[in-house]
């Protein structure tokens, strides 16, 4: 884990779901046509970016740790799944021009945050092989 | 069903709520393909619950999205909720048998007890936009 990159990330999807959901309260639609809703657009791309260069960072780190340190599969599912989580919920919050798109926006963000919680504490655990 | 019945399930609130399940659907096929796939032997049961689980809410997020019935939307929806409520009192009581957590245990205290909000929420969504339809179209 690069913690630096971690943390980076974690503000940055903190922001971009806290932005999300002030738009779905003020009942904004993501239009992309607004200067609010690009400026949300990027952020997610450039947290998606960030995100791309921790999936690739952390596999290349976790499979250069010592056998049985970390639960190496769990921590590249994870990363895997972080890359995957915005532009699925991206497509899905698109495809409804009313506020709740915004809010899918908003739960896609969050969970990200949740998941690098996740890959630090598999990071920092050592595993037990049965 | 109805194209517009279907519509309207996705959209609003629906949208939010078939999000939330996705994000599940995701969360749970990992954890378990990673779980039969590596340690499998280590807690069986255990196990063969978070695929059920992973199944589960992979069903009832395309169900909601209405690529199959909204009889199965139901169906996923109901057995969700029997699930945890099940397997949450059984994490408790027979604690032995979990040696590994799955997303129902402990009533899914482990998610923020979300997978205990879930599928309320979903069954409610059903009803509302099932009975909103019905009182359009006559």
């Amino acid at each position: 884990m690069i913690q630096v990159l971690a943390t980076s990330l974690t503000v940055v999807a903190l922001i971009a779901a806290l932005w999300s959901l002030v738009l779905a309260i003020a009942n904004r639609p993501i239009t992309l046509a607004t200067k609010s809703t690009l400026g949300l657009a990027g952020v997610i791309v450039l947290l998606e970016v960030g995100l791309l260069a921790q999936a690739v960072a952390g596999v290349i780190n976790v499979l250069g740790v010592v056998r049985g340190e970390v639960d190496v599969p769990t921590f590249i599912g994870y990363l895997i799944a972080t890359t995957v989580v915005l532009p699925v919920g991206a497509f899905w919050a698109l495809g409804d021009r009313s506020r709740w798109g915004a809010g899918v926006l908003a739960v896609a963000c969050l969970s990200v945050p949740v998941m690098i919680l996740r890959l630090n504490q598999i990071w920092g655990a050592p595993w037990m092989t049965g | 069903m109805d194209d517009g019945l279907k519509a309207s399930t996705r959209s609003g609130p629906g949208r939010l709520l078939i999000a939330v399940y996705g994000i599940f659907a995701l969360a749970a096929t990992a954890r378990s393909a990673v779980q039969i796939a590596t340690r499998f032997e280590q807690a069986p049961l255990a196990y063969l619950l978070s695929a059920f689980a992973a199944v589960v809410y992979v069903v009832a997020t395309v169900a909601l999205g209405g690529v199959v019935s909204r009889r199965i939307a139901y169906l996923a929806c109901g057995v969700e909720l029997a699930g945890v409520v099940l397997v949450g009192a059984a994490s408790l009581v027979f604690a032995d048998a979990f040696p590994d957590a799955t997303v129902w245990s402990d009533f899914g205290g482990g998610y923020g007890f979300i997978p205990l909000v879930l599928p309320v929420l979903g069954l409610l969504w059903l009803r509302h936009t099932g009975l909103r339809y019905s009182e359009e179209s006559g």
